[in-house]
């Protein structure tokens, strides 16, 4: 089938070469108190591309996502074996900070969450936690940071209106640019549009194509469709395991396992 | 049927009720003294001749004990509400819960005693305090009201969304940090609530006052002297035999609707911003 | 390449977050410390005191002689008669306002009346208790005033209770009832009221608690000073533990402050033997209608 994709803006060139892994996920299994929610994971994710992953509710893309920030960490019957690498240092290591890791991998989440606080604090959140950040210069991130999320036009006039006071596609916005505001290396987005109607979902959709200049976007998606538009590369899931990894045109117009084949042409979902 | 509802409107009767009595037998009240006197009057003494019915000493002395022990109760109360919210392990929780409960279970008449015969001879002998003081009162109402604070503080934290606490972990923030910056503020109508119905029941409280505080209403704003406040005025001049209609009796109508008034107002306020806060996160 | 340290943050966060941690554990366990030390005064201070012959004897000149006997079964029967007046009227009141209120200004208002009373200093209610019961309905001093003031003053609990134990009927059963032509007065009677109704006498024993530990309406009220005798109805002049130890406490004499402690010892007693009985009736319900 052919896939409608969105144009590449800024290096086209999808070759390996130019866009190395900056997650190597090896022999990952995760349970749930007995449940064995992931099995065996092993994945190099691309910087500074778009993956997707995809698989029927309850595959585990979303947990898998939340390995890779260590938010599983906050459920207490939650235990994770195996390495993740971020820029080859393992996240799940002993000395490691999951406070430390959460800055350089921030996460948007389905349902927009703005703090009850001001347009302005919200983006200034992550800002204000390290601190040594003048006026000026808090002003000039969170100005930075609603820019990048295509939002700064909607709210400049309105930074000191609360946060919940704007439309649910604002708000994901920005809940986008108070993550982007502490400029992390990636961006995790779990199902970051299935609660928005469909405009503001394709703002979104624009939005991330132009985060992949500076950002790694990971985005986990129920809808294949927006997966097929947006991402470079496209990760299957079912049943807890990784069942096919390739770049986004081959998944859909070329897959390898018989499950992914399943899955996109429609026949479970 | 009927009677269904009339039962339901009991409650409604009685306040009524309540507020009628009060108002009515106070404005026979204020046929003999006038309400200028009673409103900013410094003098309280209904026994002495001239008699005077000031009742600012009442208010100072009702003000001070209550926002004393509120300055008590609050942070305590609080902070544990915070802890076992968001911090404590399962099993401390299974003690430190029934613990606070037990506590608010616990008759004022028993903080009173401890207040007289325990508080009182220590404060003297730290602090050369007479044996009837405001300290007494304001110490022992502080723990009595730890229970109220608590229990509301931590509903309202509990019913803080995990979103809230997600995002702000998912920014790199530490649990305090989370904690205070993000759950803490989203709970804060209840959390006002809290800190409003827990000075309101230290205010209208009336045996560890009237036991302990004093019995002399005074304008001094010392916490180690005696003071006398509206609750213990009128458990004091109901101990006696008061012919009705006197202007005795009376006054405790009118110091009574001023109290009831205050906790009426504080009251409605506190169950508007709890449903303020329902509303937010219902 | 790994220009990332992750392998902390700013160690001043960490250690706030770690003096946080500690600060509010020294916090709760302080409110636990304040229980223990708060029972443990009482029991070491009145222990001693709550012989045979007090809990036998009048009171008396004589503090050897001394003993709560009045109090403690006024105690007792105020919360009989507080209990009597207020029950049937919350059961009605929370059957009301749970099966068949709807929603509109009316249900609204009484809502607020019933949270507002709750908040309603109890020397208030002595205050009404005085000009309604004594002096206006001319019931005078007497047991049944102060056990009708202290039902009123406990009635929103009750309301609240019951309230709590009509919501835990199951939906299922109800539109069963419905779905077989029942009238909604008949699915109250037979169906939600026998299954809420255990739920709602125990939670009533909470409020009977309350009712019990109460001093400023029998102040107000009247409570007499010294009983030589035992009340025989419910126009009599009555007492109670919590009066008892008020005016013990504040005789000159400190031998009677001992009696004090007693007393108050006593009525801990009774309020902690409701409350567990509460609280294990409560379970033993919850566990018989988990299906």
């Amino acid at each position: 089938m052919a896939i409608p994709q969105r144009p590449q803006t800024g290096r086209a060139s999808k070759s390996a070469a130019s866009h190395p892994p900056i997650f190597r996920v090896r022999d990952l299994h995760v349970h749930y108190g007995d449940t064995h929610a992931l099995k065996n994971i092993r994945v190099d994710v691309p910087e500074r591309q778009v993956t997707a992953f995809i698989g029927p509710s309850g595959c585990g893309k979303s947990t898998f996502l939340r390995c890779l920030n260590r938010m599983n960490d906050l459920i207490p019957v939650a235990r994770t074996t195996g390495q993740v690498l971020l820029h080859d240092q393992d996240i799940n290591a002993p000395n490691v900070d999951p406070a430390a890791l959460r800055r350089h991998v921030g996460m948007v989440f389905q349902k927009p969450n703005p703090f009850p606080k001001s347009v302005f604090e919200n983006v200034a959140y992550g800002l204000r936690l390290e601190g040594g950040v003048t006026k000026d210069e808090m002003h000039a991130r969170v100005q930075e940071a609603l820019e990048q999320a295509n939002l700064w036009d909607e709210v400049k006039d309105r930074l000191d209106m609360p946060g919940t006071s704007l439309s649910g596609g604002q708000q994901q916005r920005l809940c986008i640019a108070r993550a982007l505001a502490v400029r992390p290396d990636v961006l995790l987005m779990d199902e970051p549009t299935s609660a928005l109607d469909p405009i503001a979902t394709a703002r979104i959709e624009d939005l991330i194509a132009e985060l992949r200049q500076r950002y790694t976007v990971v985005i986990v998606t129920h809808n294949m469709q927006q997966a097929a538009r947006i991402s470079d590369h496209t990760a299957f899931f079912y049943m807890g395991e990784l069942v096919e990894f390739g770049a986004t045109k081959q998944i859909f117009e070329n897959p390898r396992d018989p499950r992914t084949e399943a899955y996109v042409t429609g026949r479970f979902g | 049927m009927l009677f269904l509802f009339l039962s339901a409107s009991v409650a409604a009767v009685a306040t009524v009720g309540i507020f009628l009595t009060l108002v009515l037998n106070g404005l026979d009240f204020f046929r003999e003294v006038s309400i200028w006197e009673f409103l900013f009057g410094t003098t309280w003494a209904p026994d002495f001749f001239p008699r005077q019915f000031g009742s600012v000493p009442l208010l100072k002395g009702t003000f001070l004990i209550g926002i004393g022990a509120s300055l008590i109760g609050v942070p305590i109360g609080i902070g544990t509400a915070i802890y076992l919210s968001e911090f404590a392990h399962d099993r401390v929780r299974r003690v430190v819960k029934p613990a606070i409960e037990l506590l608010a279970g616990i008759p004022s008449i028993i903080f009173g005693i401890v207040a007289i015969f325990v508080i009182s001879p220590l404060l003297q002998d730290w602090f050369g305090a007479p044996v009837f003081n405001a300290a007494n009162a304001t110490i022992m109402l502080g723990v009595m009201v730890i229970p109220i604070i608590t229990t509301l503080a931590e509903d309202a934290l509990r019913a803080v969304p995990r979103e809230i606490r997600e995002g702000s972990y998912a920014l790199g923030a530490t649990k305090w940090e989370t904690t205070w910056r993000s759950v803490v503020p989203s709970a804060s109508s209840g959390i006002t609530a809290a800190t409003l119905l827990g000075f309101s029941r230290a205010i209208g409280e009336t045996m560890v006052v009237t036991l302990a505080a004093g019995l002399v209403p005074t304008m001094s704003l010392s916490f180690l002297e005696p003071t006398q406040t509206i609750t213990a005025f009128i458990a004091n001049r109901a101990a006696g035999d008061l012919p009705t209609g006197s202007v005795e009796y009376l006054s405790i109508f009118a110091v009574g609707t001023v109290l009831f008034l205050i906790t009426f107002v504080i009251n409605v306020i506190a169950q508007y911003v709890l449903a303020r806060q329902r509303r937010r996160f219902g | 390449m790994s220009r990332l340290d992750l392998s902390g943050i700013d160690p001043r966060r960490k250690r706030t977050d770690r003096l946080a941690r500690a600060a509010l554990a020294g916090v709760a366990f302080l409110s636990v410390a304040l229980l223990v030390a708060l029972v443990g005064t009482l029991v070491v201070k009145g222990a001693p005191h709550v012989t045979k012959t007090f809990l036998t004897s009048y009171p008396s000149r004589f503090p050897s002689r001394a003993g709560a006997l009045p109090a403690i079964v006024g105690t007792l029967l105020l919360g009989a008669v507080s209990m009597a007046a207020a029950l049937p009227i919350g059961i009605a009141a929370a059957i009301y306002l749970q099966e068949f209120a709807r929603a509109n200004r009316v249900t609204t208002l009484l809502r607020a009346s019933i949270g507002n009373l709750a908040g309603v200093p109890s020397v208030v209610f002595g205050i009404l208790g005085l000009a309604l019961f004594v002096r206006a309905l001319m019931l005078g001093k007497s047991i049944l005033a102060a056990g009708l003031t202290l039902g009123l003053l406990t009635l929103p609990i009750i309301i609240v209770v019951c309230e709590e134990a009509l919501k835990t009927v199951p939906r299922s059963m109800r539109e069963a009832a419905f779905a077989l032509g029942a009238s909604r007065w008949q699915v109250v009677r037979h169906h939600v009221l026998p299954y809420a109704l255990p739920g709602m006498l125990t939670g009533s024993i909470l409020a009977l608690s309350r009712s019990m530990g109460e001093t400023a309406p029998l102040i107000l009220i009247g409570a007499a000073v010294y009983i030589g005798y035992m009340p025989g109805g419910l126009m009599d002049s009555f007492t109670a533990l919590p009066i008892q130890a008020y005016y013990w406490a504040q005789d000159a004499r400190t031998a009677f402050h001992d009696l004090a402690w007693a007393a108050v010892l006593v009525l801990l007693v009774l309020v902690a033997l409701g409350n567990l009985t509460a609280i294990l009736l409560r379970d033993r319900y919850q566990r018989r209608y988990k299906w």
